[in-house]
């Protein structure tokens, strides 16, 4: 499989939200506006992109037996250091997202492709099933907050296209979601089974 | 390379490594970005600060009172502002924490020297994204939940639920009650700082 293929993989065949179904808490919980859905993803991308990288290049000097420790503190390692200079550099973004940029370590599709994949692949094909996998998840974030923000708000990046009074809250909060993910996910399937 | 047998040694010998690698790293990281971290919440101050009592020339920043409080058993800390004109007072900004729906719920209250609320920042806040962090906006001159203008002086702000005069944010009634409780508190620490004031003057 060629790297091109792998990055493909990651964001249209094995999207992690809307053909493997992982990561699902983060994406239901900050999917509530466009921006804020986007920002999560790329903030997971990075971490996602570091860690496939580090771990398939210290996959042999890791025993099998203690791997998933080893992995969970290379991707909390690279959490920590993305909290930090958010807050940092960014500290507006940091606190439009808040806590669930430190939940990003529980995230499975972190750990799910970094034994699903880096773990038995060289480097760069790894770089590439991050960038392709965070570029998905950013992908679907960003689809699935617009979608809500405009049901539920009239806005999609904060830009209004309707007044906000006719909008239905019902979808910025956590059952819109699931209501939400779910005829998404059916319309990818739709779309995938003609192709 | 071959891959390394999970002996007792070498599991141990790899993820002893692993973590001072990595506390290595984050140790370094954490010091290069104290400076910066604190500089950004500085500037954040300084900014809600004009931002609430607008045109003063002195340095709130640097006259910083702090007020404790004892409200229903527990002693609180209020950080107070005094904003000056011309050695003239026009107001304080106060900071108030209470307990919001996802954390603490830290709101910088700005108040004319009659005590009315001349506007308000949120300088942190672990609110749902979309719904109770729209407190930022919500009690702004204008929108749904205004408080700007009125003054908490003779009933303290309590939600319409709770039979008081202001609109919660819809779907976050807990934040707008401890955002109200914050702004009550603050201005208790207001009054209690300008009482303590007139008598060292007199």
């Amino acid at each position: 499989m060629n790297n091109f293929k792998t990055l493909m993989n990651g964001v249209v065949t094995e999207n992690p939200t809307f053909v493997l179904l992982l990561g699902m808490c983060p994406t239901l919980g900050t999917t509530s506006s466009a921006l804020n859905g986007f920002s999560m993803g790329i903030a997971t991308l990075f971490v996602l992109v570091c860690s496939n990288v580090v771990i398939s290049s210290i996959k042999n000097i890791i025993p099998d037996m203690v791997r998933i420790p080893a992995f969970v503190v290379v991707i909390a390692s690279f959490v920590s250091l993305l909290q930090m200079i958010m807050q940092a550099y960014t500290p507006a973004l940091y606190s439009s997202l808040g806590i669930f940029i430190p939940l990003i370590v529980v995230n499975c599709i972190l750990l799910g492709r970094a034994e699903a994949f880096a773990a038995k692949n060289k480097v760069i094909p790894s770089l590439f099933d991050g960038l392709g996998m965070g570029l998905g998840f950013t992908m679907a974030l960003t689809i699935l907050g617009a979608v809500r923000e405009l049901i539920g708000t009239g806005k999609i990046f904060s830009v209004s296209l309707y007044p906000e009074q006719y909008g239905m809250l019902l979808f910025v909060l956590a059952p819109g979601a699931f209501i939400a993910l779910g005829y998404l996910i059916a319309v990818v399937n739709k779309i995938k089974g003609k192709a | 390379m071959k891959k390394l047998q999970s002996s007792l040694k070498n599991m141990l010998l790899v993820l002893t490594s692993i973590c001072v690698i990595a506390t290595a790293i984050l140790a370094y990281v954490n010091q290069l970005t104290t400076g910066p971290i604190a500089q950004a919440k500085t500037v954040a101050l300084k900014t809600a600060i004009a931002e609430v009592v607008p045109g003063f020339d002195n340095n709130p920043a640097a006259e910083v009172k702090t007020v404790t409080l004892t409200i229903e058993g527990k002693e609180l800390t209020f950080k107070v502002y005094p904003a000056s004109k011309e050695n003239k007072s026009i107001g304080a900004a106060v900071e108030s924490v209470t307990l919001g729906f996802g954390g603490d719920l830290r709101v910088l209250v700005g108040f004319d020297p009659e005590g009315n609320i001349l506007n308000y920042s949120i300088l942190e806040t672990s609110e749902t994204p979309g719904l109770g962090s729209r407190a930022s906006m919500w009690f702004q001159k204008g929108a749904k939940g205004s408080i700007i203008g009125d003054s908490p002086k003779d009933t303290p702000f309590t939600v319409s639920k709770d039979g008081g005069q202001v609109e919660a944010i819809t779907a976050s009634t807990i934040t707008s009650r401890a955002f109200l409780k914050a702004v009550n508190q603050a201005y208790m620490a207001y009054t209690d700082k300008e009482t303590s004031q007139t008598t060292t003057q007199n």
